[in-house]
């Protein structure tokens, strides 16, 4: 029998994240990009309840992803989008679950091929613990321990609602 | 895998997976449309600060060019080095070649320097296909061979950029009436592209050309033959001309250039029978006022620069396959 792992509500981890952030944004020059998918509909979240003024960017890592060799380049037909200039910036990368680090450093060596940041922070709604790189997050409202051989999504209604979904591998 | 099964499919592994893309023909319509969805993404890249994405770094990718091409070299090799791989151009038909090395031991000798790549254009139909077989016969699978031109097989990257060129701007293929204009008997690209048309669903596919430049039995590809061009071009979402290729001509297939842009040459006339916002495409290079008239070339319902923009997002979609399987 598969043990029934309680998952937390993901819109109000959205909202716990938005409040974790807001002390710490500029409205006017604090610019969100979001990881594709997840990541992608929590920054439009955040960005609506933090009012910010810069309109978010997208990345599609797939191809500065390091298992490129292991597992080839699946069919993603996601493209990147960073509407705003990187050059000096202040970004928050946002992702929905934080895990071995990896997807994190992809999303950095693509975000330093658009310019030279200011400063990166890094915003996700679940930590879910066993980095394999010295990767730790700005902002988490949410820690929890899952096996490996689990995968947990974040999945988008026909409505529009963000809800929390666990794949076994 | 036997002979025949290579034979069958040699494109494809064993997971169904693109291993080499030699020809359009026979690749099932999912293949071809995860092409072009993973070239979009790579349309993106040509717009950054930093016009490189590390997908091929550390690998070699050979362009083995046996007959002049500038254009699709250069696309290739700027596909190649936009995914950071390493790329070694040879002209070979300045080379060994005159020497008498075989094609084969070419190959034999690229791939004892740790080749990854081979981009092969060749004046044989079959070249790229027999330096595949090769690889594959001699157990090293991690070597993948794309066809840059065959004879008049194939050209499967034009086919695909052009696929990926009307995709975008007329999104369904499934809708469309699309004539191919011009010299199909020596057009490898022709074929690249009814191949690519039929397998992705155009219900209409139209051959516009005179009967000497026309092969025989062209209509069991699926085509509907015109000899007249402005009945062939009436009511057509897409012209495809092709090039009037003087260098394969033997003996008189054709009075004279000049009776062939009368009769077969694209002009702001004759386009105007096809629909109000057809779109005008064209492989280059361009004989300007013996396939296509100046005033359509440089007109606005050609698209053939953005052909050349698109064909280095799909030419990088097609390596970063290819290298990952």
């Amino acid at each position: 029998m598969p043990i029934t792992t309680q998952l937390p509500d993901a819109e109000a981890l959205c909202a716990a994240l938005a409040e974790d952030m807001r002390p710490h944004v500029d409205p006017a020059t604090t610019a969100l990009v979001g990881i594709h998918t997840g990541g992608v509909w929590v920054a439009e979240r955040l960005h609506a309840a933090l009012g910010l003024q810069m309109a978010p960017g997208s990345m599609n890592v797939s191809f500065y992803r390091d298992d490129y060799n292991q597992r080839g380049l699946h069919a993603n037909a996601k493209t990147s989008q960073i509407p705003f200039d990187v050059e000096g910036a202040h970004i928050v990368i946002v992702d929905d679950v934080l895990h071995t680090g990896r997807t994190i450093r992809a999303a950095m060596n693509e975000l330093f091929d658009y310019g030279r940041p200011a400063r990166i922070d890094l915003a996700v709604l679940i930590d879910r613990g066993e980095r394999e790189l010295p990767v730790a997050p700005s902002f988490c409202p949410h820690s929890m321990s899952l096996p490996a051989t689990q995968v947990l999504a974040l999945e988008r209604a026909a409505d529009g609602g963000l809800s929390f979904r666990l794949i076994d591998k | 895998m036997s002979a025949l099964g290579l034979e069958k499919s040699p494109q494809l592994n064993s997971h169904g997976e693109l291993q080499h893309l030699l020809t359009i023909e026979g690749l099932p319509r999912d293949v071809l449309t995860r092409i072009l969805d993973t070239a979009a993404p790579f349309s993106e890249v040509a717009e950054r600060e930093v016009k490189k994405v590390p997908l091929l770094r550390g690998k070699s990718v050979f362009n083995l060019f046996f007959e002049n091409s500038t254009r699709t070299r250069t696309t290739f090799e700027i596909a190649a080095k936009r995914l950071s791989a390493d790329v070694i151009n040879l002209n070979i038909n300045t080379s060994s070649a005159n020497k008498g090395e075989t094609l084969l031991d070419t190959a034999d000798n690229l791939a004892a320097m740790q080749a990854d790549m081979f981009v092969v254009r060749h004046a044989s139909s079959g070249a790229p296909f027999l330096i595949a077989q090769h690889m594959a016969a001699t157990g090293r699978d991690h070597i993948h061979v794309v066809n840059a031109g065959d004879g008049r097989h194939a050209h499967p990257t034009q086919g695909l950029l052009d696929m990926y060129t009307i995709r975008h701007y007329k999104k369904d293929f499934t809708r469309l009436t699309v004539a191919i204009v011009g010299d199909v008997l020596h057009s490898r690209v022709a074929r690249s592209q009814i191949h690519a048309l039929i397998t992705l669903g155009v219900p209409e596919v139209r051959v516009i050309a005179p009967k000497t430049l026309l092969p025989t039995g062209i209509e069991r590809l699926g085509v509907r033959v015109f000899n007249d061009m402005r009945e062939g071009l009436r009511g057509v979402d897409v012209v495809m001309m092709l090039r009037l290729q003087n260098e394969r001509m033997q003996g008189a297939l054709l009075p004279s250039t000049q009776e062939y842009f009368k009769s077969y040459g694209l002009t702001p006339e004759k386009l105007a029978l096809a629909k109000p916002d057809a779109i005008v495409m064209h492989p280059g290079p361009m004989n300007r006022g013996v396939e296509i008239d100046s005033a359509v070339a440089d007109g606005g319902q050609a698209v053939i620069l953005p052909q050349v923009t698109f064909g280095i997002a799909v030419r990088m979609a097609v390596m970063a396959m290819l290298a990952g399987n």
